[in-house]
């Protein structure tokens, strides 16, 4: 069946009678018991349909694409080195700076991220491939690619099951049981911010895993010394290395890298957390999708998943997980596809009375922050959802 | 996995100081940084840029490539992998290299005939450009002239199973070894002959050297026992055979039954159906370490298949044992190569899943 030959009936319209999308017990209630299993089905059809047509068009203006971006980031890093040869002028170290920073943001969102996602294995490329890219983040390719692109992308918001709800170390939802040491969280959460690669490599660990004997300890000896590896990496490139080509500016250079290491952590963190924190989202128990099909997936990530609205240089710079929506409905779509994509997924919302995540950065980043700091105490309740999208 | 080309040959001073450089640059390595400029100077594997691109025939080109580094060279008779991208997909094929692995000039050159329907021979036919960047694969073949050279030769080619035998040829006019060569060429009409002029040239330029067109459309297929007439010494002569394998069985047949089969060497062309045809053995279970999935082969079964049987995403390329995209580290147990029945298997190997079923329990580290 042709992408055009689906057509989904139009959802009930009791739907539209109820907009906040809680229920009067405050629970949020579940967009999803609005649908039949029929519909779920449908609606899954043509999710999958949004996907196939992408793929049936993926060709050399998309490689050009990726191949660009990547030239890109590199002639941002010989220009950024270059310029901070001569830092101890300050225009020439503010201005080798923000090239270092933004060249690191691009390697690690834009590129490293959705590379390693598989997005441009379709290229057979051997290099432009999940398999064999490694990013300059503290992150070892393997460990990530296993809790993020399998764990966190196959249990989306399922709690217990999604340990990037909150990172096993926040109270990021209520219905996370509280513990005094979550009074902490919000400090700690400015470290993470600070030092988020860190955190995301120390995460992939699993230590939970390590300590019920779930992950052998052979296999954490292995990762740690994986991540030992990376950090060795990063620290004589950026600490040792330039700053020692840089000669007498080697003091300057040093500040100048760890900022970049830094502006760069700070913003991944920032996007990140907008992904999936941010009010509208849900969250889901284990049973509420224990027998869930291929069509209550993708509700699942349409559901736990929020978007930011942006210009299309900050849809670049976040990698386009301002698409965290169509990100998580087809993690495997090449990101530069997913401002394409985006209408088709709100239209289907529409029609399915289904809710459709977005709003300006700040608004978001503040709800998350908002959320950090009130689930440091204990209480707290899911916020109100929005209702099914409606155009205009 | 996607495949990557031959590694190149390169001093080692210079890979020494490429590592040096690579602190500065990891996890990205210094190549990263100098393809920006000229992607030829990759260290990581073998590039070519398209030279020029030559009408071979009607239905066939030539594409002349220049290595990024020194080519290594190759037999006369061998074959090339290149990669290429069409439409942003890289697409890797094995064609037959019909230059003179002695040209001056340094290159290298293919003659893939036109496959109507095919991705990668209508692009090169209609619409690679001199300055293309290709990959390219390692060399391989054992179609090959022995060494020292027979005193007389007999070539059998039939369409594009010539490409192989020019490179021979081409070789033997430069070196002096047009001493007692006679070739049958078979192809539909006289614009489809491939290298038509050249051929035609050499027989006119070589006494030694005599060809025999044989025109199909007008004349009917070579049957082997036509050889009698054309070629009345065949079985005195090494025999170079290369076409479709009807042609290729035909003669086959007529070497087992009226002549000396260890003096005819045949290139086939499609990879056979099974993987070569050495002794088989017990197969065995083979444990996937990395996705912790078991799976079981007859011994008929490579264990690429058997793995992606049971559900394993395992990498793969060529599926006939050239490429090594499908490597993976051999943890504990023996395999048995399919292509020649040779068991073998030593910790740590790393050993090509598409050519090898396991004898015995193995463990893999994919």
């Amino acid at each position: 069946m042709s992408a055009t030959q689906i057509d989904a009936r139009p959802a009930t319209t009791p739907l539209q009678a109820r907009p906040s999308g809680t229920q009067p017990s405050g629970e949020p209630e579940h967009p999803l018991s609005h649908l039949t299993p029929e519909q779920v089905d449908q609606l899954g059809r043509e999710f999958d349909a949004i996907h196939d047509k992408v793929y049936a068009d993926l060709g050399e203006g998309d490689a050009r694409y990726i191949r660009s971006v990547i030239a890109l980031h590199r002639r941002l890093v010989l220009a950024a080195r270059a310029l901070l040869i001569g830092s101890r002028s300050r225009p020439l170290w503010l201005l080798g700076t923000s090239a270092l920073s933004l060249a690191k943001i691009l390697e690690n969102m834009e590129i490293g991220h959705n590379v390693m996602h598989g997005q441009w294995d379709w290229m057979n490329d051997p290099d432009i491939n999940s398999r064999n890219w490694d990013w300059d983040t503290a992150s070892p390719a393997d460990a990530w690619r296993h809790s993020h692109n399998y764990e966190h992308h196959t249990y989306t918001n399922i709690r217990g099951k999604d340990r990037d709800l909150g990172y096993e170390i926040m109270r990021i939802d209520p219905y996370q049981r509280w513990h005094p040491i979550y009074v902490l969280q919000p400090l700690y959460n400015l470290v993470l911010m600070g030092f988020f690669e860190w955190g995301v490599a120390l995460h992939d660990l699993n230590f939970d895993a390590i300590r019920s004997g779930e992950k052998p300890k052979s296999k954490a000896l292995a990762e740690l010394k994986a991540i030992g590896v990376k950090a060795r990496r990063q620290i004589v490139k950026d600490y040792i290395a330039f700053p020692l080509l840089s000669g007498r500016a080697f003091k300057t250079t040093l500040a100048a890298n760890f900022t970049a290491n830094i502006v760069r952590n700070i913003w991944a963190h920032s996007i990140i957390f907008c992904g999936h924190f941010p009010d509208q989202t849900y969250t889901f128990a284990e049973e509420e999708v224990a027998e869930e099909t291929r069509g209550g997936w993708y509700v699942r990530q349409l559901l736990g998943s929020a978007n930011i609205d942006g210009s299309p240089l900050f849809h670049l710079l976040s990698g386009n997980l301002s698409f965290q929506v169509e990100h998580h409905l087809f993690p495997d779509v090449p990101s530069s596809r997913y401002a394409e994509i985006a209408p088709r997924v709100r239209d289907v919302c529409r029609r399915y009375g289904l809710p459709y995540n977005t709003g300006p950065f700040h608004r978001q980043l503040g709800t998350v922050h908002r959320t950090i700091l009130r689930l440091a105490f204990p209480g707290g309740r899911p916020r109100s959802k929005p209702g099914p999208y409606m155009p205009g | 996995m996607a495949e990557r080309g031959a590694v190149p040959r390169v001093s080692r001073a210079r890979r020494r100081a490429l590592r040096v450089v690579g602190s500065f640059t990891s996890p990205l390595m210094p190549d990263d940084y100098l393809e920006l400029v000229n992607p030829l100077w990759s260290t990581r594997e073998l590039r070519g840029r398209v030279e020029h691109v030559e009408r071979a025939s009607a239905s066939a080109v030539t594409v002349t490539i220049k290595p990024g580094w020194e080519w290594e060279g190759h037999e006369p008779g061998q074959y090339l992998r290149l990669g290429i991208e069409v439409d942003g997909v890289h697409h890797w094929r094995a064609y037959s290299l019909t230059s003179d692995p002695g040209s001056v000039d340094g290159c290298i050159a293919i003659t893939p005939k036109l496959v109507p329907g095919g991705k990668v021979s209508p692009y090169l036919f209609n619409r690679v450009r001199p300055g293309t960047i290709v990959r390219l694969g390692g060399v391989e073949g054992t179609f090959v002239l022995p060494d020292p050279l027979p005193a007389r030769l007999l070539f059998v080619s039939a369409g594009s199973g010539l490409t192989p035998i020019m490179s021979m040829l081409r070789s033997l006019a430069r070196r002096g070894g047009m001493r007692d060569v006679a070739h049958v060429h078979c192809a539909r009409t006289a614009e489809d002959v491939i290298f038509r002029r050249e051929l035609l040239a050499l027989d006119a330029r070589h006494r030694g050297y005599r060809l025999h067109e044989r025109l199909t459309g007008a004349q009917g297929r070579l049957r082997a026992r036509e050889l009698d007439e054309v070629c009345p010494d065949w079985r005195e002569r090494e025999s170079f055979v290369c076409g479709p394998s009807g042609l290729l069985e035909a003669l086959a047949e007529h070497w087992r039954v009226d002549g000396d089969p260890a003096r005819m060497h045949v290139e086939h062309f499609q990879p056979e159906a099974s993987i070569g045809d050495g002794e088989r053995g017990i197969g065995g279970t083979i444990d996937f370490c990395a996705s912790g999935v078991r799976a079981c082969s007859d011994g008929e079964q490579p264990i690429l298949l058997a793995g992606e049987e049971a559900g394993v995403e395992l990498p793969y390329g060529c599926r006939m044992g050239i490429c090594h995209s499908c490597v993976g580290r051999l943890r504990s147990g023996q395999v048995r190569d399919l292509r020649t029945g040779r068991v073998h298997g030593q910790r740590g190997e790393l050993l090509r899943t598409c050519i090898n079923a396991p004898e015995g329990a193995v463990e893999i580290e994919l």
